[in-house]
């Protein structure tokens, strides 16, 4: 690993203002990243998709972002001016959003969609562009990519359309991609493929991954290491080897809650909040 | 063999928005006539309907009140009135598909021939009037709501509540004295000045077209400069609607998830406003669009008042006030034309503009 770390986050906050003052969904968030690939866990409204967007500076106003420290690749986000920052966007820190149905524009082909990507952050040739853009297709394993060029996006399947936002978010070779949720709208027997798909090409390419999800499971499957957040807070931070020896009564409960196979237990438990929240 | 599937990929396109693949099938478009006719037939007989249990006698707006029984009975049984309702209603109809429009009382002319003088100088002030409204409130209201909150937002959001709340007559009156009376930037009343009238042959109807058609330049710039200041407040009156709706349609839209995931391309926001929030609202703007113009088509008569412009707005109303049911009638029918016309040219525009709905 190389010493300088790909993002050094310190202390990151997301605030947004509400009748009764500001509300925190992000209180102190602190990390590290190297070329690695990061699980952060939790349930929803735990402040890990507005950590997602707070990295690429996309929370959107009334929405308030501060950190002590967000720095990626020597770069320190926060010092970026608005047009540094878009440059940055895509080309290397990329993000992969949660539902391919709202997340694609639905009146401009998937092609265009994919060549716009690479076209924001590099002067190429028309024919490089498509050429590209076709390569890349066929990397998510889109079978007819040139068919698939010219179709709009409600013309293909869920999970076809997310390939395609990996296509579209991986076409300008970003080091750092954040994959939002990125099967959560997906049927089961895709979703694997998907992820296996983005696991493949991050290992590929060297690239940091952020996987954000509430699966415990699929992160610890895919992940090096993981965060476990809880109401803006990470509770617990550990290998995802380490998971079935976590310490936090919340990661023992969300452990405790999943099903097994060889089930025999009558009832799965739910969670006692009682338990770290004090109330 | 890189070029070879590009020619492909842009011919399927080309094809996609050729005139061949809108066009409907010969059975959509028998349907069409057919719910076209039938739009067509019932407005007719709701406006003759109306129109004949009006407590108004069309025979006493011909013959004056102090005509004797006999002479009266006379025109009655010229005018066709003495014939039961529905044989009337059918006589019309039957006349009304070839052409003719019956005669008008207040003119003494046939309606035909009144409607092809007056819908052309309504056409010609609504279709400026509508270029202005378009011109001006879509950017307006874009701008409008990718400012939203700031105080870009709020002068605009006001000045397009002025376009909902100022009465027409008053903008106009206020316009002439201001523009003509007082700068003299543009000219008065009517549609050209007296000593321009005549000189240009009507071909079109449209005073402008007719004068560039034979090359008559004077007559034009004259033409335009009696038109610019009521198409303008007309305009205007249309600008406060459309930039109202084009910036809740792009509020809605920079919501959307898509914008994010422009935004995380790191597409310029000037892109992300335009080819990706406001390429999907084009489809709700044309309706909206439509309405205006078609409202604009059916003669403002406040406006036409106010300006001397002999249009449909101001034929229809004196029509009415002297009971010229035919004259009535035809105007309605061709105002109803229009807003057919315009719902269909709106689908067809949906059809180009959504790939959803091909």
């Amino acid at each position: 690993m190389s010493p300088s770390p790909l993002l050094e986050l310190e202390n990151l906050r997301v605030s947004f203002p509400t009748p009764k003052g500001r509300i925190e969904v992000v209180k102190g968030l602190s990390f590290t990243l190297g070329r690695e690939r990061l699980g952060i866990v939790g349930e929803s409204g735990s402040g890990k998709s507005m950590t997602g967007r707070a990295l690429l500076r996309l929370v959107r106003t009334p929405g308030a972002q501060v950190a002590d420290r967000m720095v990626f690749d020597g770069i320190d986000l926060q010092r970026l001016s608005e047009r540094k920052m878009r440059e940055l966007r895509g080309a290397r820190i990329s993000m992969i959003m949660q539902d391919p149905k709202f997340s694609l524009n639905p009146v401009m082909t998937i092609g265009a969609q994919i060549a716009e990507a690479l076209k924001t952050h590099e002067k190429l040739a028309r024919r490089d562009i498509r050429a590209r853009v076709l390569e890349m297709l066929e990397a998510v394993r889109i079978n007819d990519p040139e068919r698939v060029m010219e179709l709009y996006p409600h013309e293909v399947s869920g999970g076809m359309g997310q390939r395609v936002m990996i296509a579209m978010m991986l076409i300008p070779r970003p080091d750092l991609l954040i994959a939002d949720e990125p099967t959560s709208a997906l049927d089961v027997s895709v979703q694997a493929q998907v992820l296996d798909l983005i696991d493949e090409l991050v290992r590929d390419k060297g690239m940091g991954l952020i996987l954000i999800s509430h699966d415990l499971n699929l992160v610890a499957r895919y992940c090096d290491r993981i965060l476990v957040m809880h109401a803006g807070e990470v509770v617990e931070s550990c290998a995802a080897a380490d998971l079935q020896n976590a310490t936090h009564p919340y990661t023992r409960g969300l452990l405790a809650a999943v099903p097994r196979m060889e089930e025999t237990r009558a009832e799965l438990p739910t969670l006692d909040r009682s338990a770290w929240s004090g109330t | 063999m890189a070029t070879q599937p590009a020619t492909k990929g842009t011919a399927l396109r080309l094809a996609l928005l050729s005139p061949a693949a809108l066009r409907p099938s010969l059975g959509a478009l028998a349907g069409f006539v057919i719910v076209t006719l039938l739009t067509f037939v019932g407005l007719m007989a709701i406006t003759f309907f109306i129109g004949r249990v009006i407590p108004i006698d069309p025979v006493l707006a011909v013959v004056g009140d102090r005509a004797t029984q006999e002479q009266y009975d006379a025109a009655r049984v010229a005018m066709g009135l003495d014939r039961p309702l529905l044989v009337q209603f059918l006589a019309y109809v039957g006349d009304v598909f070839q052409g003719d429009l019956g005669h008008s009382v207040s003119t003494n002319r046939p309606v035909a021939e009144d409607l092809a003088r007056v819908f052309p100088a309504t056409l010609e002030m609504a279709t400026l009037g509508i270029v202005i409204g378009v011109g001006l409130g879509v950017p307006l209201g874009v701008w409008a709501a990718a400012k939203q909150g700031t105080w870009v937002d709020q002068v605009i959001r006001v000045f397009a509540l002025l376009g909902y709340s100022v009465p027409a007559f008053w903008l106009g009156l206020v316009g002439l004295v201001v523009f003509y009376a007082g700068l003299g930037w543009v000219a008065g009343p009517g549609r050209v000045d007296i000593f321009y009238e005549g000189l240009v042959e009507p071909t079109t109807g449209l005073m402008m077209i007719d004068a560039a058609l034979v090359g008559d330049w004077e007559v034009f710039w004259n033409a335009l400069d009696h038109l610019i200041l009521p198409a303008a407040i007309l305009g205007f009156f249309s600008l406060a609607y459309i930039a109202r709706m084009t910036r809740s349609f792009m509020l809605d839209q920079l919501g959307q998830e898509y914008i994010t995931t422009a935004r995380v391309k790191g597409v310029s926001e000037w892109r992300v406003i335009w080819a990706h929030g406001f390429r999907p609202i084009r489809v709700p703007l044309i309706t909206v669009i439509g309405l205006s113009y078609a409202a604009l088509l059916e003669g403002s008569v406040m406006i036409e008042t106010v300006f001397s412009w002999p249009g449909i707005g101001n034929y229809l109303t004196v029509a009415l006030l002297n009971a010229d049911m035919n004259a009535v009638l035809g105007a309605t029918l061709v105002i109803g034309s229009v807003f057919i016309l315009i719902n269909k040219l709106s689908d067809v525009l949906y059809r180009i503009l959504d790939p959803r709905s091909r």
